[in-house]
């Protein structure tokens, strides 16, 4: 028994020394930069002290017993069953904690569900396998992606360390950006599958449902960078779309929506001019590996019984008309349509791309400005 | 009619010779034992499935797998432990030894006692051959959540064919077992007698009738939302997503109890008999079960905290899942008391029934902290709730198993296995479990979600750490093998008795060691 004890009191050590070593043992929630983290946190610790006076009385007894009334020791077992007295008493103890567990969570789950009294409004939606954020307020609409460097490092036949990797998979194209200190109300939906938006620093998680619109609410307090990840199993690259929340001062922000509106502005004029070959299928080598690669695969060979491949497929070698249906209103329980999601010029670019690249060779392209009067209204149709 | 009379002429008959013996058998023991091989062999497969997940996380990046088949690999270890290994081990255990402990000669219907084993082996082949198909395995996690279990090739049909089967055969068996232990008592044995693995298997075998229907529903307006056109899940259709959700919880809850109530009665065996001293409050221990399990009933949605529940919802399921704490700490206190002033020897069944009071009530602080609704839409989905599960379901159903095999093994193969081995394995397994998912509550506060197959630098140190513990513990279930095989070889042999002053405890330990062919053929008297 004396080697147990000694085999244990070292492995304790050994797992103690591990936490000097490393820097990143992070072992308690996040604190936050929110009230209701902030509240969710102090929660946390309550019920975390509760439990470990209750640990303590409960292992304490029994350690006790397993110390002293042993038969080693020659300890003569009594023969008492039944209390009738102790069993209320410990029916009644528990009962008193939890209520007053009860208390806090209740006035913390009140707060957190009461979305009035905003200062502006963001739609968020899932995809498969990226957040797309309207601001409902700006009229600013992106998509927001995995960083082309993760994604990259995360490939496995990858090359790039991951450790390399700033943020490694916590990074993404297009952050969201918000002011610090006003009351935003974030609006929840998906394109396809159930989504969860999560972001530990604001203290809570959403998930994001097909169909259905469900709201949450954040004010953050201190300028920063927060990460976070989708937190509901969504299919293959679940793992792979982040969240970066950027929280700037008022001033900053204002800057920020009027870049954001430059931009659009400019990118707006690219649908209606006329576009060569060449320039589409460049830019439609970007759009495909940002959209299409994680399930056609790079190469466009696709995955047998799940992902049709592109190369050499019927779509993409046959019929234009009926390849860019496909491409702007999806096909199946899997490809979904992409005429809400990319411009008319990324349209146009991918779809040529894939007619004449990825070992395909037909030979025509489309342009842009005969993709955009097929996209109609498009944010009306959600 | 006749056929069964002379059937009855010669009642001690032995098994029958070969394969036939282990086809048609309608032995109480026989099937037990199948059920208890085959929840083995499955116990690996699913164990092989948790390595390669542990594997692929063992550091950032992806080297082994492809997301696509990690995702499987979380699905079909969730399901194969639990409807292949967990399930079908308590079930095993039901039938061996009530009919031992209650007096009687076997299980009230032999026959259907066959035929829910062998529908078990063909549903769980039919969730296997989905690996093996074009498009893998489903990989939308054990729950299946649509719209994204839709999105899966042809494998859904056969999961949902599975699922019906495994149905069936759990309330083949459950009806079986209430049948049994209302009828076959031993006379002077009234229902506050029976041990407490009895009742807590009688108020298993109700939950799995009241909660598998609902779960076949469920899959089945799956299958009909794939294959017929129905909207029951597709907002486009005018269905809701959510309300699978709710169909899948109002089993998915319970099915935990219906793992661990078994196991509190394995428990609240052993500890008693290595206590040397009765067990305290069985009367509110079977109070305890009977709420728990009704409680079980009414708080499903604390799964679903974050998917957008009115306020009132929340508050609601928040209240009734911190009242499972109450019933659930009257059955660790009586424990305790137990062992209060008793005479402890700490054999390996004990070990592994006393480390199940500890490390379960730890499971249950963390299941206190996830009842906070506010708090739970921290840790929802996170590696923190990782690792409350398998506190609750590892420690809380295979722990007490584990223990109890080690507690009937002589009886069961008339040997006593090798103590020193078992408390080995104990000590393995204890100490691997903890390393394992210890860490994973950590990873869970500090932001790892769950089901992902590759994480950001931050997580890496912990998840190495857990995936060394994780393959410790799958390497140290061999030894398990290697006792049980070497036990039923031979080995010193065990008396009726086995354990010091058991046959105090119960009726199974004044039979012979092994027991015979059927067990009581007259009724035992009970006073």
């Amino acid at each position: 028994m004396n080697k147990t004890k000694a085999l244990f009191l070292s492995l304790t050590l050994w797992i103690g020394g591990i936490g000097n070593a490393y820097a990143d043992f992070e072992m308690n929630l996040v604190r936050g930069v929110t009230k209701i983290s902030q509240a969710n946190y102090d929660l946390h610790m309550l019920i975390i002290w509760i439990c470990t006076i209750i640990a303590v009385v409960v292992y304490g007894v029994m350690f006790y017993s397993i110390v002293n009334h042993r038969k080693s020791k020659g300890a003569v077992a009594a023969q008492f069953h039944e209390s009738t007295k102790v069993e209320i008493i410990w029916t009644t103890i528990p009962i008193i904690i939890l209520i007053g567990l009860a208390i806090p969570a209740t006035k913390t789950m009140i707060e957190m569900d009461d979305t009035s009294e905003s200062d502006m409004s963001i739609k968020i939606t899932g995809y498969q396998w990226k957040w797309r954020y309207e601001y409902l307020d700006e009229g600013i609409d992106f998509m927001s992606s995995l960083d082309a460097l993760s994604n990259a490092a995360r490939q496995r036949d990858s090359d790039v360390d991951p450790t390399t990797v700033p943020n490694y998979l916590l990074n993404v194209d297009n952050p969201m950006v918000v002011p610090v200190n006003k009351k935003i109300r974030l609006l929840f939906t998906a394109a396809d599958v159930i989504h969860s938006w999560w972001v530990p620093a604001l203290g809570w998680k959403k998930d994001a449902i097909p169909g259905y619109i469900t709201e949450a609410w954040t004010n953050i307090e201190k300028p920063g960078i927060y990460r976070g990840q989708c937190a509901e199993l969504c299919g293959k690259d679940h793992g792979f779309m982040p969240i970066v929340v950027i929280a700037k001062t008022e001033a900053q922000y204002a800057e920020w929506v009027a870049q954001q509106k430059t931009a659009a502005q400019e990118k707006a004029g690219e649908a209606d001019r006329e576009w060569t070959q060449d320039e589409l299928i460049t830019r439609g080598e970007e759009v495909y590996n940002g959209n299409c690669a994680s399930c056609h695969q790079a190469g466009g060979e696709g995955v047998p019984g799940t992902f049709p491949a592109i190369k050499g497929s019927a779509v993409a070698m046959g019929d234009l008309e009926k390849h860019i249906d496909v491409v702007l209103n999806g096909a199946g329980t899997m490809m979904p349509g992409f005429s809400s999601m990319l411009p008319a010029d990324d349209l146009a670019a991918v779809i040529t791309f894939q007619r004449n690249a990825l070992g395909n060779n037909v030979g025509d392209s489309v342009q842009p400005s005969a993709i955009k009067p097929l996209l109609g209204d498009e944010d009306e149709d959600e | 009619m006749s056929a069964v009379a002379a059937h009855d002429d010669h009642h001690d008959h032995g098994p029958a010779k070969g394969i036939t013996r282990w086809l048609f058998t309608t032995n109480h023991k026989d099937i037990g034992t199948m059920y208890l091989v085959f929840a083995l062999i499955m116990f690996f497969v699913g164990g092989a499935m948790a390595m390669i997940i542990r594997l692929e996380l063992f550091e950032p990046g992806m080297q082994f797998v492809d997301p696509q088949f990690f995702n499987s690999m979380t699905t079909m270890h969730a399901l194969v432990m639990v409807f292949g290994a967990v399930m079908p081990a308590g079930v095993g255990l039901a039938n061996w030894m009530i009919p031992m402990m209650i007096g009687a000669p076997d299980m009230a219907l032999p026959r259907m006692n066959n035929m829910s084993f062998w529908v078990l082996v063909v549903a769980v082949l039919l969730l296997a051959s989905t690996l093996f198909m074009e498009g893998g395995a489903p990989a939308a996690g054990w729950t299946l959540y649509p719209p994204l279990s839709l999105q899966a090739g042809n494998n859904l049909a056969f999961v949902v064919f599975s699922v019906h089967l495994l149905g069936l055969s759990s309330i083949m068996g459950s009806i079986n077992i209430i049948v049994t232990i209302l009828n076959m008592r031993a006379p002077g044995m009234t229902m506050m007698k029976i041990p407490l693995f009895c009742w807590t298997w009688v108020i298993t075998a109700f939950l799995l009738i009241c909660v598998l229907p609902v779960f076949a529903a469920a899959v089945t307006m799956l299958l009909t939302d794939a294959h017929f056109g129905t909207s029951f899940f597709d907002a486009a259709g005018g269905g809701d997503p959510v309300l699978y959700q709710h169909l899948f919880w109002f089993f998915g809850h319970p099915e935990v109890y219906i793992i661990a109530l078994p196991a509190f009665g394995m428990v609240s065996t052993i500890i008693p008999v290595f206590s040397r001293k009765p067990l305290f409050g069985y009367s509110s221990m079977v109070y305890a079960s009977a709420s728990i399990a009704f409680l079980s009933l009414i708080v499903w949605a604390h799964h679903q905290f974050t998917v957008g529940m009115p306020l009132a919802g929340e508050l609601y399921f928040m209240y009734a899942t911190m009242l499972i704490a109450i019933p659930t700490g009257i059955k660790i206190f009586n424990w305790t008391a137990t062992m209060w002033r008793g005479s402890l020897s700490f054999e390996t069944p004990m070990l592994y029934a006393v480390a199940f009071v500890i490390m379960f009530t730890f499971g249950g602080f963390t299941g206190i902290m996830l009842a906070a609704a506010p708090t739970d839409f921290q840790y929802h989905d996170t590696y923190f709730v990782v690792a409350h599960f398998h506190y609750t379901l590892v420690v809380g159903g295979i722990f007490p198993i584990m223990g109890i095999i080690y507690y009937w093994l002589p009886k069961w193969t008339g040997h006593m296995y090798n103590e020193k081995l078992g408390k080995l394995h104990f000590w393995m397994t204890f100490f691997s479990f903890n390393l394992t998912f210890f860490p994973q509550h950590f990873l869970g506060l500090a932001g790892m979600p769950r089901r992902i197959p590759d994480y950001a630098i931050q997580f890496a140190d912990f998840n190495m750490v857990s995936s060394i513990g994780a393959f410790i513990l799958g390497l140290s279930q061999l030894l398990l093998v290697y006792i049980v095989v070497k036990t039923i070889k031979g080995g010193e042999k065990a008396s009726a008795e086995v354990w010091e002053g058991a046959s105090r405890w119960g009726l199974e330990w004044t039979l012979p060691s092994p027991p015979p062919y059927h067990s009581f053929q007259t009724a035992p008297e009970i006073k």
